[in-house]
This record gives C-alpha cells, sequence and structure tokens, in this order.
C-alpha cells in the first residue's frame, strides 16, 4: 500500500505524541474552527428566539388617554391598554373606609390603600385588570367588595389587594397620571 | 427492523432498487413479515389506529388551512366561512376538530394498556420514552389548535396555559414575566401569539410524526410486549404480521371509525363547549372556563393545590412521572394479569383519574358530599378542591409509592414458561403442560 494517508512530514511528526508536545497545529486548527462556529452559532440562533419578543410597533403602542368623568360613582370602565383591561374605579366613600379598616388586616400581599392611589385620589382607584394568578379577568364581586375571578376564585378587596384564593399577588397598579382632574393617561 | 430480513427481491426492478435504496426491504420486514407474538388482544389495535388518527389529523389540517386565516380580526370570522361556505368545511372542521378527542381517548387507552401490561420495561425503556415525548407534543399540538378558531374558550384558555410560566416569577423575579412576553410577542394574548400558534400548530405534527418513526423503530428491535408479558422464546410464540395484525388492526380502525364518525355527523359539539361560537373578548373572562376533557384531570390537579407555583409543579409533574415509570416499577413480572394486587391498585388508579377528570370540570367550590348547609340553605361538606387533592396524593401515590413498594412485597402468580403454554391450556388442554409440549402442540394444530 502506497502511503499517502499523511502526505504532510511535519504533521506527522507532530502527531507523534512526544512527551511534554502539548498538541499539533492540526488539533490547533480543529479547536479555534469549533470554538469559531460555536460562537457564531450562538449568535446565529439569538435573532431567531428574540423574533419572538414584542415588536416595536407592539413596544410603540404606550399609553391612552382617558376622561374620567363618564364613570359614576360606584361603577367601573374597563379600559383596553397594551391588549390588557384595565379597570378605572370610581371608588364610594364605604368601599374607601372599608379598604382603610383593612390597611393592618392579615394578608397576602400586606399593602395600605394609600399605596393603591394617587394621593388626594382616594376615590380613584386604577389598576390592570388582569388575575395574578393565570391572567384572567375578575368581575365584580366577592366577599371583599371588590373582584372575584372567575377562573380559580381569587377574591380581590375594594382596593384590588388580594384577599382569598390561588393568586400570589395584588391586582398590579399601571403607571399613569392626572393630566387634568378628570383625565388620566395610562402608561 | 430486527433480525434477519427474509426480504428476496422478485422482480428485476426490485433487485435493482434493493441495492440502491432497499425501502422495499424495510417496509416488507416492518409491516409484512414482521414477526409478532400470537397472542395480542384488542388493546394492541390501538398503536395502529393512533397511526390512522396521526393521519386524519394531518390530512384533514393541511386542508383547513387552506382557509384559516391566523389573524386576530379574521380568525374567528374565517372559521366560521369554513363552516357555512367552503364545500365540505364543516365537515372537514368537524373532523379535525373530533379528530383531536378520539386521538386522546385512542391514546389514553394505548398508555393504559402499556401501564397495565407492563410494557415499559426492559428492554422497552426508549420505547416507552419516546411515547411520554408523543404525548408531550401531542398536549402542545391540541392546546395551540384549540386557540386557533379564536373563540372565549381558546383566548382564555391560551391565557391561563401561557400564564402557568408566570409562576417562575417566585422562583427568580421577573423570570416568568420574561417568559410569558416573549410567548406572547406583547403584553397580552394578542395577533402576534395567535400567529405564532398557527405556525407551530402546522409544524408539530410532523414532528409527532418523526417520533412516531422512531418510536416504531424501538418497537421492532426488542418487539412487542403481550399479554402474558413473557418474552418470545421461539418462532412457535409468532405470527407474520400481515396478514394476522394488519386485518386485526384493520378491523379495529374500522370499529373506532364508526364511533368517530358518530361523533362527527351526530354530536358533532358534544364534546366541546358552546362559550367558544363567542368571539375572544380581552376584557371579559367567560364565567366558568374548562379546557378540553383530555386535560380535565391535571387541571383538577393544578386547582387542588392553593399554591401557585406549587400548583403548576403538580400539574406538570403528574405527565413528567410517566416518563419515570420503567424505574419506579421495581417488580420483575411484567403483565398485571400474574400481579393481583398490582391489578387492583392500577384499576383505582384508573378510576382515579377519572374521577379527577370529572373533578376538574365542576367549579373549585362544588360540593361532592353534602355533610350539611349553610344560611343560605346551600350544602357544605367535601369540596371539589378538597376531593381533588385527595385523588391527585393517589395519582402520585401510585407512582411514586405503589410501583416502587409492590415489587418487594407482593407474591405474584404463576407466570408461564411461553406465550404458547397459557394460550392451549385455556383451549381445553387443561393442565399446564411443560413448555416443550406446548410449542409441539401448536406445531401440529
Amino acid at each position: 500500500m502506497v502511503e499517502t494517508a499523511n502526505a504532510n512530514p511535519n504533521v506527522e511528526h507532530g502527531h507523534s505524541a512526544q512527551p511534554g508536545d502539548e498538541g499539533s497545529r492540526r488539533d490547533f486548527i480543529h479547536i479555534a474552527a469549533i470554538a469559531t462556529v460555536g460562537v457564531g452559532a450562538v449568535a446565529t440562533v439569538w435573532p431567531f428566539i428574540d423574533q419572538m419578543n414584542p415588536s416595536a410597533d407592539t413596544l410603540a403602542l404606550a399609553s391612552v388617554e382617558y376622561d374620567l368623568s363618564k364613570v359614576l360613582v360606584g361603577s367601573t370602565a374597563s379600559i383596553k391598554w397594551r391588549g390588557k383591561p384595565v379597570f378605572v374605579r370610581h371608588r364610594t366613600p364605604k368601599e374607601i373606609a372599608e379598604a382603610v379598616a383593612d390597611d393592618h388586616a392579615p394578608m397576602r400581599e400586606p399593602a395600605a390603600d394609600a399605596s393603591r392611589h394617587k394621593p388626594g385620589k382616594a376615590e380613584w382607584l386604577v389598576l390592570i385588570g388582569v388575575c395574578t394568578h393565570l391572567g384572567c379577568v375578575p368581575n365584580l364581586g366577592g366577599t371583599y367588595g371588590g373582584w372575584l375571578c372567575p377562573c380559580h376564585g381569587s377574591v380581590y378587596d375594594t382596593a384590588g389587594r388580594i384577599r382569598a384564593g390561588p393568586a400570589p399577588l395584588n391586582l398590579f397598579l399601571p403607571d399613569y397620571e392626572f393630566l387634568t382632574p378628570t383625565k388620566v393617561k395610562i402608561g | 427492523m430486527s433480525g434477519h430480513s427474509t426480504y428476496e427481491p422478485k422482480t428485476g426492478f426490485e433487485r435493482w432498487l434493493d441495492v440502491r435504496l432497499p425501502i422495499v426491504r424495510l417496509g416488507y420486514d416492518s409491516l409484512i413479515d414482521y414477526p409478532t407474538p400470537k397472542n395480542l388482544n384488542y388493546w394492541w389495535t390501538f398503536g395502529g389506529i393512533l397511526a390512522f388518527c396521526l393521519g386524519v389529523q394531518i390530512i384533514s389540517g393541511v386542508v383547513l388551512a387552506m382557509h384559516y386565516v391566523p389573524n386576530s380580526a379574521m380568525a374567528f370570522n374565517s372559521v366560521e366561512a369554513i363552516m357555512r361556505d367552503v364545500n365540505f368545511g364543516w365537515m372537514l372542521r368537524y373532523i379535525h376538530a373530533n379528530g383531536a378527542s378520539m386521538f386522546f381517548l385512542a391514546v389514553y387507552i394505548h398508555i393504559s394498556r402499556g401501564l397495565y401490561y407492563g410494557s415499559y420495561k426492559a428492554p422497552r425503556e426508549v420505547l416507552w420514552l419516546l411515547g411520554c415525548v408523543i404525548y408531550l407534543l401531542m398536549m402542545a399540538t391540541a392546546f395551540m389548535g384549540y386557540v386557533l378558531p379564536w373563540g372565549q374558550m381558546s383566548f382564555y384558555g391560551a391565557v391561563v396555559i401561557t400564564n402557568l410560566f408566570s409562576a417562575l416569577d417566585s422562583v427568580i423575579p421577573g423570570l416568568g414575566t420574561m417568559i410569558t412576553t416573549w410567548l406572547w410577542g406583547g403584553f397580552a394574548v394578542d395577533n402576534a401569539t395567535l400567529n405564532r400558534f398557527f405556525a407551530l400548530h402546522y409544524l408539530l405534527p410532523f414532528m409527532i410524526a418523526g417520533v412516531v418513526g422512531l418510536h416504531i423503530w424501538a418497537l421492532h428491535v426488542p418487539g412487542n410486549n403481550n399479554p402474558t408479558g413473557v418474552a418470545v422464546k421461539s418462532k412457535e410464540d409468532t405470527v407474520p404480521f400481515h396478514p394476522y395484525y394488519t386485518v386485526k388492526d384493520g378491523f379495529a380502525v374500522i370499529c373506532f371509525t364508526i364511533m368517530f364518525a358518530w361523533f362527527v355527523f351526530f354530536a358533532p359539539n358534544a364534546l366541546a363547549h358552546a362559550d367558544n361560537y363567542i368571539p375572544a373578548n380581552p376584557l371579559q373572562t367567560p364565567a366558568h372556563i374548562v379546557p378540553e376533557w383530555y386535560f380535565l384531570p391535571f387541571y383538577a390537579m393544578l386547582r387542588a393545590v392553593p399554591d401557585k407555583l406549587l400548583g403548576v409543579m403538580t400539574m406538570f409533574g403528574a405527565i413528567a412521572v410517566l416518563f419515570a415509570v420503567p424505574w419506579l416499577d421495581t417488580s420483575k413480572v411484567r403483565s398485571m394479569r400474574y400481579r393481583p394486587a398490582a391489578r387492583t391498585f392500577f384499576l383505582i388508579f384508573l378510576a382515579v383519574t377519572l374521577i379527577l377528570g370529572w373533578c376538574g370540570s365542576k367549579e373549585p367550590d362544588d360540593v361532592v358530599i353534602a355533610t350539611g348547609h349553610d344560611i343560605a340553605g346551600d350544602p357544605t361538606g367535601l369540596s371539589v378542591t378538597v376531593f381533588s387533592r385527595f385523588l391527585a396524593l393517589y395519582y402520585y401515590g401510585y407512582f411514586l409509592a405503589v410501583l416502587p413498594l409492590l415489587g418487594f412485597f407482593e407474591k405474584a402468580k404463576p407466570v408461564p414458561e411461553t406465550i404458547s403454554s397459557p394460550v392451549l391450556s385455556a383451549h381445553g388442554h387443561g393442565v399446564a403442560m411443560p413448555a416443550g409440549a406446548a410449542a409441539e402442540a401448536s406445531k401440529k394444530g
């Protein structure tokens, strides 16, 4: 048989594992090539994963303005913001009193009623209307006078704080500000 | 695929092809001459039925995709257009929708058969694991398919299931939210979610078909298990797959199709939910949401646990535990025919799982066993949630305590020497005879 398997005598020499010989130039090329391909593969995979994150137009839908004068005392408006409902609740004095009275009651996520609304605007409760358990939209009702989630029975009070059921957290508060005394900007 | 091939090319073309691409040989060895235990009962026909179901779903799904529009503004109307305007669209959609239920019915029977006859034990562990992978892919496919009509149940099914991942927020704050935002492609289930679910719903069945190929490969290496659980000892124990099991499986598929057709033509919405004929409304959740019937036992376990993360873990764990079954069962005896105690525990397990499904269809606070009445006159007592806890405990107990411990404590009945000996003794030969005699008898018979 003709010895053509390795035409380069230097490489042949490098492979004849001499003591103290740490590896040949071919080993180096293998490692460098595999490392480069590996880094390249990871860098290429990222766009294929990141394309599923919110797109620029979705991120641009940042804020909505809402006229509060339409919401009478004791009623709630649901506004769609970023695909989710936002509850704007015009609370009655009785509801505010109940919420403040419960400030020190045992709760899963303790929060004072004052931290649930803007200063001096206790009558306006603005909440993201998404149950913190598995994302259903709670309905008005429940034993604490606030909301009851139809999916798994989480109960929220008149400040949107979780009081019973499987949900771990209070209803989230969106970023919002009062533009005028009767107009809010959500987001 | 196992043993030596007995294929002999008959024509010149077959000989020419055989040395280039032995595909006829592959088909002959796996579907015609494949040696199959001669005592397989009708529980074994569900493998063939499942292959049929996958074919039905792929064919009906591909043609439905020619008319469906995966856009949140048009999806619901396009499904209604399929129902009313597309030629035979109503039939294609009802075949596809009920086909999913038929697929799960068959797969639950197939899994139960494997659990009862010990089909997961050595040397068939890889076969079992591949089956578990197929089951997972089936659940993902069915879930995403259910979202596509974009009705109220579709929408809130997508909301609840994707939100299961938000439970990870209590492990690493922000992780769950990051995952759900990524899954949704936004801040809520919306058009981007629908679009990607459609793309994946179209992809996954072909991945299932690929894993089914591996599943059949892994079946044909050790060969079929059988009702006795005794390994095939000689050629006397087997018959060729064709015509014996092509005909038996074919007959079973026909019977199955009659039931399938009854649902499609006489009760097409019996397994569906009326609320899914209401277009999706992100601002209003239906008063009572339930998943499709085939997810109900897992749904009941999710609700049985008062903690969000633990509930989600209980639900996923109920499926994950299936993967460990080959190593949880310590008994040397495969078939529960010869394991009286295991048989009883298994039948209770089946009943418990069915009752869990019933619990999943009820409201969490419904009373199962009334012990009294409250002031309003409503019954009080054992609620569905608490009842589900006991049932879930048994579900887990069966896998994590009964299967591992029974192998040590149970006294199994004597297992026959060969497949042939119980078959022959059951047919009037009376006394159990030595294995050799049985084999002789079957040779003559």
